[in-house]
């Protein structure tokens, strides 16, 4: 049984806990403002808030994509959609803004932008940026964008002018809320958890890949979420960092630590699918997926990170790179899961970068993607590690090439050997992302673009040409 | 004026088909369609799927009890398939079950064997098996065969641009409910409502006047919905018509994109000549259209590739021919712009081929052969009121042209790893349907007896605001607030025989019908007043909600006066005809009038590319658009906007593969990438153009839904450039999308 609060309504279900939130929204309760564009987290069309209470006792609201979302990820919270969010007799500041600009045209998007910016008042920041970023799941295919990217730079200023720190009061007091928003979080306090020893054979980590291709297939089944089996911690200690498996993306692109040890952590998550999908999609599940592009893992995997497999109590740990074995093949057994990954804190002469390029910059799958770890002392490279996707079966970890440069002093031309190296070790296939010789010239580009980025005394544009 | 619609909107408010309450039991459709691109069908078994729970019916081509034929234009395509499937996604047959999810179900369990041909997918195999919708159709200016002796300078070359997902964000959609004596009344995500009564009609037996098509809205159309809304909606009344129950059709996304057409792909060899002194002599053109399986409006995008073959340029010898190629994909169809776009960016392929080979920019071979007026076009109207040169110079006087060309090569100069890139995109578009015969339209104008206004045309809103275009007609006539002004549902039975909203011109027609309505109510009001302030009917005006005689006030309100009609038993009803003055084209020639007028544009269009990486960013598209005299500006904005981003797409990213088995691999948002948030050019900036506007628009408002779309092609020369500017080593080629994959190849070509 799932018991939530959708809108201002109090909700209980028997349905399937595998089963779709937006096929409850719009079939069961008749709101059809929450539109079917994609049923694939590709256009927004269908983006919900989910509000839930979180550590500090807060409740705060994520946008989410409901085609992708299980109903159990609803249970004890507030399933917000736009008619949740309209106010009796006049439209919310956020509407009047749309209104005010013609970012609407044939209205068929619109309430699932006019959902996905709202959530992002519940932003830590307020920038333009970061406004813009929570409307970059949803497609429009009328008004070509200008319109919109102007009401949502008013929006940033609306919300920092309603002193906005995700305060459901000063929300609700500027009309951004309804007032209904106000009694929530002791509504939601009265919703009991759910039965912690469900054991069923499927463990969902955010499905925001799973339910692209298998929805139909899950709307009959029981499910559990992976948040019932592992945290969702982030922990620096003794020069380790500790993800549990839980942590969804924007658990890790916002969290404070990670930033500051990553200063452009939110440019590379920024790269990685859309605000919807990265607060639903899981750490746990990128890695379990075993995608050839999975994001995640790339850049995981030039951390060097160790994963911890749990199977009931059983405990042990294995590299990342030597979990994936082949096209979608893991070494996770019957009964294990991902419990948490960890990777050791660069230090102050270790380099990180991340590239990524894909047809569309947001919000798609990469062509090729790549990171790369690299330590150096006295201008040699001491540690090395280097990962592509795209070109392989697996996320890959270019092992041959990290190893081949490892200790050599780092110029130019060591930094060419090595993609000597690199193109051996490589299998790009040609397929509806780009052709095989594409996906080698890009990886040898982005291979050189992590040297030019981190080292432009070193090495230019020029030395590749 | 706001979009009428917007406050639904933002609320999520608004109806579209699948959110019309449903009556109680209701059942759901699904199409099993082809999944091979050519073949027989040797078996079709139904039996399991038949049996399952819940599954009411499976209908086949046998189920039909009229025609099995969907053709528009020309009949050449069966609604449902019978021994043969020449497209993937071709439907075979319609599932109808109690819910959605059984009918999913019900479509794995159906059995099929085929027989498999060797598709087709390509139009060079089917211009060599001459494979054609139609016969090649030509227009000649002047002499091609003499004059290429006389030019100075010759270039050939090859332009491709490829296919267009629609990607409307409502996929296709359609909800039938039985009437009592067979009659059925049907709500359809449709841009031809008449369209789908009439084939609907044919394919039942049934008469015209027992389907009754209502449109309320639809989530953006595009073109894609013009025809291509017909199948489901006449396959959801084909339910009806067996199981007396209402049924619902929506289409998946997935299905969406499989089943239905998309923007035709050209390959396109031209031939272009110059005089000396750079003037275009002769222009000639094979564009190979890949039309699909059937005809759909390929013959209609044919013609309008051919009326576009010149752009905004005067060619005195010009011979284009278009080979509309039957393939095994699906049947392509009207994509805004309509086989224009594609003709547009083969010459300015060619012009942009001769400028490079010469040494000199493309603006300067553009700005040599502007089309003026008197000059005739290829097909025999000769053009007046051009404003290509003061849209040139509105453009030099407000974005200083020269010093934004110097900038960009300032930048290359000083920039290893950044290229920028810049071009011109001039556009001359012909509004009219091109088939002079729909060129019409009608419109219902009720005065309620309490001043109210309901307005019934054959206007489809799909995002455009037409909508809100006609309440500004009848309000401006009326002089009366728009707030009494409703706009009703499209509806055949109100307004019959309707055109689809499409070819730009649903505004001028429908707004021209509603102009006429609304001034032949008027003169009745004006008879009806005059009595009443025993004053000449021609001194009585309205204004501003009260009666004036001799341009004085009375105190005679809006509301009495229609009181005082009615109480005087004049009629407050007014159904108007309004038909295009002027056009004409006599296809066995192919010379005429076609258009009622032209609108006119030039895009600037600048770039970066990041030369690492191969992405890019458009830092700026600024654009002077002939508006007429725009009755609404800033929603004409949005469709300049709208239609500048989707070229952009069209050009850049979004890309439709097949693979050679006819198989589309492009099927998903995932894998289909159309433009986002950040994709669109940092600044967008629309200049006006200060003119007197055409008498054939309404209230001298320009058509403004498709000229705009070709401003996006400025952005694959600007790349082309600053690829160049990188990697002089780089062979322009025309083959578009220009995609991050081209960009990147382009820079490190040998």
């Amino acid at each position: 049984m799932i018991e939530f609060i959708l809108n201002n309504e109090h909700v209980v279900t028997e349905l399937p806990s595998g089963s779709i939130l937006l096929n409850f929204i719009r079939k069961e309760k008749q709101l059809t403002g929450t539109k079917i564009g994609c049923r694939e987290g590709d256009c927004g069309a269908c983006t919900v808030l989910i509000g839930s209470i979180d550590q500090q006792g807060k409740l705060i609201y994520k946008s989410v994509n409901s085609c992708l979302t299980p109903i159990a990820s609803a249970h004890q919270r507030h399933v917000v959609t736009i008619e949740g969010l309209n106010l009796k007799d006049k439209l919310t500041p956020i509407q009047e803004i749309f209104k005010k600009n013609n970012a609407t045209q044939c209205g068929f998007c619109t309430p699932g932008f006019i959902i996905s910016i709202t959530g992002s008042a519940f932003n830590s920041d307020t920038s333009i940026s970061s406004v813009m970023d929570s409307i970059g799941g949803n497609i429009c295919r009328c008004t070509g964008y200008s319109s919109i990217q102007k009401s949502s730079s008013e929006i940033a200023q609306l919300l920092v002018n309603s002193g906005n720190n995700g305060s459901i009061s000063k929300l609700t007091s500027a009309g951004i809320l309804p007032e209904y928003f106000l009694n929530i979080q002791n509504r939601l306090l009265a919703i009991p958890n759910i039965s912690s020893n469900s054991n069923n054979k499927y463990i969902v980590g955010g499905g925001t890949d799973l339910y692209v291709s298998q929805s139909a297939e899950f709307e009959s089944k029981a499910i559990d979420l992976i948040e019932s089996k592992c945290g969702n911690g982030i922990t620096l200690n003794n020069g380790v960092c500790i993800i549990e498996a839980g942590a969804s993306a924007t658990d890790i692109m916002e969290n404070n630590d990670l930033i500051s040890l990553f200063t452009e952590l939110k440019s590379y998550f920024k790269l990685i699918s859309s605000k919807q999908i990265r607060n639903t999609g899981t750490l746990g599940g990128n890695l379990v997926n075993a995608s050839p592009i999975a994001d995640l893992a790339i850049f995981f995997l030039a951390l060097n990170s160790k994963i911890s497999i749990s199977n009931n109590d059983n405990l042990r740990s294995i590299f990342l790179k030597d979990f994936f074995k082949g096209y979608k093949l893991i070494d996770l057994n019957e009964g294990e899961i991902i419990q948490s990954m960890a990777f050791n804190i660069p230090e102050e002469n270790e380099y990180f970068n991340f590239e990524k390029v894909s047809k569309r910059t947001h919000l798609d799958i990469a062509s090729v993607n790549s990171a790369i770890k690299i330590s150096i002392r006295n201008n040699h490279i001491s540690e090395i590690h280097i990962s592509a996707g795209g070109v392989a079966p697996i996320p890959l970890y270019l092992k041959n090439t990290s190893s081949f440069l490892k200790g050599k002093e780092l110029t130019s031309q060591n930094i060419r050997k090595g993609h000597c190296v690199l193109k051996e070790e490589i299998s790009p296939i040609s397929d509806v992302r780009g052709s095989d010789v594409y996906k080698k010239l890009l990886l040898k580009q982005l291979y050189f673009a992590h040297f030019i980025k981190l080292f432009p005394e070193k090495i230019s544009i020029a030395d590749i040409k | 004026m706001k979009n009428i619609d917007s406050n639904n909107h933002v609320q999520g408010k608004s109806i579209f088909v699948d959110d019309i309450p449903t009556i109680s039991g209701t059942l759901f459709g699904t199409i099993f369609s082809s999944s091979i691109a050519h073949g027989k069908i040797i078996k079709l078994d139904i039996s399991n799927a038949s049996e399952l729970d819940g599954v009411t019916a499976i209908l086949t081509h046998i189920d039909i009890p009229g025609e099995n034929q969907i053709g528009a234009i020309i009949q050449d395509e069966v609604l449902l398939a019978e021994d043969e499937v020449h497209f993937i996604g071709q439907p075979i047959a319609l599932i109808i079950a109690e819910s959605e999810s059984i009918s999913l179900k019900a479509r794995e369990l159906i059995e099929i064997d085929f027989e498999e041909y060797d598709p087709i997918v390509n139009v060079q195999d089917a211009k060599n098996n001459e494979h054609f919708i139609l016969p090649p159709r030509s227009f000649k200016l002047g002499d091609i065969s003499k004059v290429w002796e006389d030019c100075a300078f010759i270039f050939e070359g090859i332009a491709k641009s490829g296919g267009q997902e629609h990607l409307y964000l409502e996929t296709q959609g359609s909800y039938a409910i039985p009437l009592e004596n067979g009659n059925i009344k049907i709500f359809s995500s449709t841009q031809g409502p008449t369209v789908v009564q009439k084939i609907g009609a044919r394919v039942l037996g049934i008469s015209m006047n027992q389907i009754e098509v209502d449109v309320k809205r639809l989530g953006g159309a595009f073109g894609g919905k013009e025809d291509q809304a017909t199948p489901w909606a006449v396959l959801s009344m084909l339910a009806v018509y067996h199981l007396q129950k209402p049924v619902k059709i929506i289409l998946s996304r997935h299905d969406d994109i499989y089943m239905t057409g998309k923007r035709h792909p050209y390959e396109t060899n031209y031939k272009i000549g110059f005089s000396e002194d750079l003037k275009m002599l002769a222009f000639e053109a094979e564009y190979l259209q890949n039309a699909g399986a059937a005809a759909d409006l390929s013959p209609a995008i044919t013609e309008r590739t051919l009326f576009h073959s010149t752009n905004s340029y005067f060619i005195p010898n010009v011979r284009t021919t278009v080979y509309s190629c039957k393939t095994n994909l699906t049947p392509n169809t009207a994509f805004r712009g309509f086989g224009a776009p594609q003709a547009i960016f083969v010459i300015e392929s060619a012009i942009k081929n001769a400028a490079t080979q010469i040494g000199i920019p493309a603006r300067e071979l553009q700005e040599i052969n502007m089309i003026v007026d008197n000059d005739s076009f290829p097909y025999g109207q000769i053009a007046k009121n051009v404003e290509l040169k003061k849209i040139w110079k509105t453009a030099q006087d407000n974005f200083n042209f020269y010093k934004i060309e110097k900038e960009v090569c300032d930048f290359n100069d000083s920039n290893d790893n950044l290229k920028k890139g810049i071009s011109f995109i001039p556009v001359t578009f012909g509004v009219s349907f091109t088939n002079t015969m729909m060129n019409h339209a009608r419109a219902l104008v009720h005065i309620y007896q309490d001043g109210s206004i309901g307005i019934s045309t054959g206007a489809v809103e799909m995002g455009q605001s037409v909508n809100t275009k006609m309440i500004q007609v009848a309000s401006h006539v009326f002089s009366v607030d728009s707030k009494r002004v409703k706009i009703e549902s499209t509806n055949t039975t109100r307004v019959a025989n309707t055109s689809p909203s499409a070819a730009s011109s649903t505004a001028d027609l429908n707004g021209k019908a509603v102009e006429k309505a609304c001034n032949a109510l008027l003169i009745r009001l004006k008879e009806v007043a005059g009595k009443k302030l025993q004053a000449e009917p021609e001194s009585i005006d309205f204004k501003d909600e009260l009666v004036i005689t001799n341009q004085k006030d009375t105190t005679l309100t809006w509301e009495e006066i229609i009181w005082e009609a009615f109480a005087s038993r004049v009629s407050l009803s007014e159904s108007s005809h309004y038909s295009t003055p002027e056009i004409n084209f006599d296809k066995s020639i192919e010379k005429g009038h076609p258009f009622a007028y032209h609108v006119y544009g030039l895009a600037i269009t600048t770039a970066t590319i990041d030369c690492l990486r191969g992405t890019h960013v458009i830092d700026s598209v600024r654009i002077v658009h002939d508006f007429g005299k725009s009755i609404n500006q800033e929603i004409d904005n949005g469709q300049i906007e709208g239609a500048l981003v989707q070229g952009v797409g069209w050009m850049t990213m979004e890309e439709i593969v097949h693979n050679n088995k006819g198989v589309l691999l492009s099927n998903a948002l995932s894998n289909y990438k159309v433009p986002d948030i950040y994709s669109v050019p940092e600044l967008v900036e629309i200049i006006p153009l200060e003119t007197d506007g055409n008498e054939n628009a309404i209230l001298k408002s320009k058509a403004v839904g498709e000229p705009p779309f070709n401003y996006g092609i400025g952005i694959y020369f600007a790349l082309q450039d600053a690829i160049y500017a990188f990697n002089s080593n780089y062979k322009y080629d025309f083959d578009a999308p220009m995609t991050p994959e081209k960009v990147l190849l382009g820079l490190y070509s040998k």
